[in-house]
């Protein structure tokens, strides 16, 4: 087997990768809103729901709950008469962003408690209901606060869906460890593995960077 | 059996109860991973925040690539690249060395960043008051910046600990017996891997939330304005 022939397979693998990467950091947006205002909510309940997820996945370890997902959960649904088993990618992605949406849910949190309360009790006087506060008034101008935490959490993400190789999930870890078992040939796998997990982050560095940006625009445009 | 303690599957809460002390000494290991590995982290940060506040882009830039590539790739492939490369230079290393000093390398990367933000918040005009009064930069760094500088590192390293904490089942890849994996191989001899992952998610929350509180009351206790070296 010569370098040439790592390529494909581990090709295989970063596609994999990305589209995880793609579909745990998307949910896990949508999680972080979600629990993040949830978290700010006046109705207790929600707020308890939202308080228990975000310290649930902020206090466990990643592993742990991947672990838990794909192989106590078929157990615990047995136990309750449904079939609960979850294909990897379905494990894998779960796991992803019930995590990063936790993390996220505090970023989230934080810079809407950051919007300035004299926008808030100008939005009030201008008669806005308290929705159209939030989505229209404070959202906006917490959202670019949000961008380069965000941004670091995607990174993290990346760097976290290595994991899902240990639920036998194709990734590209799982197809590097696939060849070493079959070619021994540690260094040059690991090193190509470790530069092309680079090449990703900074990818997506700089992907984030630009909605960063977008998200931003309306500052440049004011001033 | 694991350990020397039988398992008892008559019901889940016994089961419970009889894997429990096979789980601490598990989180035993676990424990002293972390703090290992957070040691490396402290002192290896260090050496980077140093190298990369060098004067010479020589060696300031390289350690900035490095620190930057060690933070942008998994931990799992670097814990590989240890395990499986360095023995192929004649290191060989046992499973739990090369697991903390994987951790201690990934969060080293983090900690530096943390110690040049702690020095770089020292305000200017400390620097140029202690100029004033005819300090040498030696006596500056150690008197004036590195005092005002703890208060403000010490929280942010407090995360990283349990950030490392977090982390350490990675290095159950790599056959360390920490909390994880022995719940894993309790799991795979009963057949029930429900009631031992469970507990060990029940477990990490206790850890985290002792060790989150343990590093407020270290932030409480340290006072704001600086710690004297004397």
């Amino acid at each position: 087997m010569q370098l040439t022939d790592y390529i494909a397979p581990l090709m295989q693998g970063a596609w994999v990768t990305v589209q995880l990467t793609l579909y745990s950091t998307v949910l896990g947006a949508m999680l972080a809103f979600a629990s993040g205002i949830g978290k700010l909510s006046r109705n207790r309940a929600i707020n308890a729901i939202c308080v228990a997820y975000i310290e649930l996945f902020r206090g466990t370890s990643l592993l742990v709950q991947l672990f838990w997902l794909y192989f106590a959960l078929p157990l615990a649904g047995s136990a309750m008469g449904l079939d609960l088993r979850l294909p990897p990618v379905l494990a894998g992605v779960l796991a992803l962003s019930l995590n990063i949406g936790a993390y996220g849910a505090e970023v989230v949190r934080g810079a809407i408690t950051a919007v300035h309360q004299d926008q808030r009790e100008a939005a009030r006087a201008l008669n806005f209901s308290e929705r159209q506060t939030l989505w229209d008034i404070v959202i906006p101008q917490a959202i670019p606060e949000m961008m380069p935490p965000f941004g670091n959490l995607a990174v993290q993400n990346l760097k976290d869906t290595a994991l899902v190789s240990l639920i036998s999930l194709g990734d590209l870890t799982f197809r590097a460890e696939q060849i070493r078992n079959y070619t021994q040939d540690s260094t040059t796998i690991y090193s190509m593995l470790l530069v092309m997990y680079f090449g990703m982050a900074l990818v997506l560095t700089v992907m984030m960077r630009g909605l960063e940006r977008y998200v931003t625009r309306w500052r440049r445009a004011r001033s | 059996m694991l350990f020397g303690f039988e398992w008892d599957l008559s019901s889940p809460a016994a089961y419970a109860a009889s894997i429990l002390p096979i789980l601490l000494i598990g989180m035993w290991v676990t424990i002293q991973a972390t703090v290992i590995g957070f040691i490396v982290a402290l002192v290896l940060g260090l050496v980077w925040a140093v190298l990369k506040a060098a004067p010479f882009r020589i060696i300031a830039w390289p350690a900035t690539v490095m620190t930057e590539f060690i933070r942008d790739t998994p931990l799992l492939v670097q814990l590989f690249f240890l395990y499986y490369v360095l023995p192929e230079y004649g290191i060989v290393l046992p499973a739990f060395m090369t697991g903390t000093l994987a951790l201690g390398i990934q969060y080293s990367a983090y900690t530096s960043e943390v110690y040049r933000a702690g020095i770089e918040a020292v305000a200017k005009y400390q620097h140029e008051a202690a100029r004033a009064l005819n300090l040498t930069p030696a006596r500056t760094f150690t008197h004036i910046v590195v005092p005002q500088a703890v208060p403000r590192i010490v929280p942010a390293m407090g995360n990283y600990l349990v950030s490392i904490m977090k982390d350490v089942p990675v290095l159950s890849v790599v056959t360390v017996l920490e909390m994880l994996n022995v719940a894993k191989i309790v799991g795979d001899r009963t057949f029930n891997y429900l009631v031992p992952l469970s507990m060990v998610g029940g477990l990490y929350l206790v850890m985290t939330l002792v060790a989150s509180a343990g590093v407020r009351l270290l932030d409480g206790w340290l006072p704001k304005q600086g710690v004297p070296l004397k």
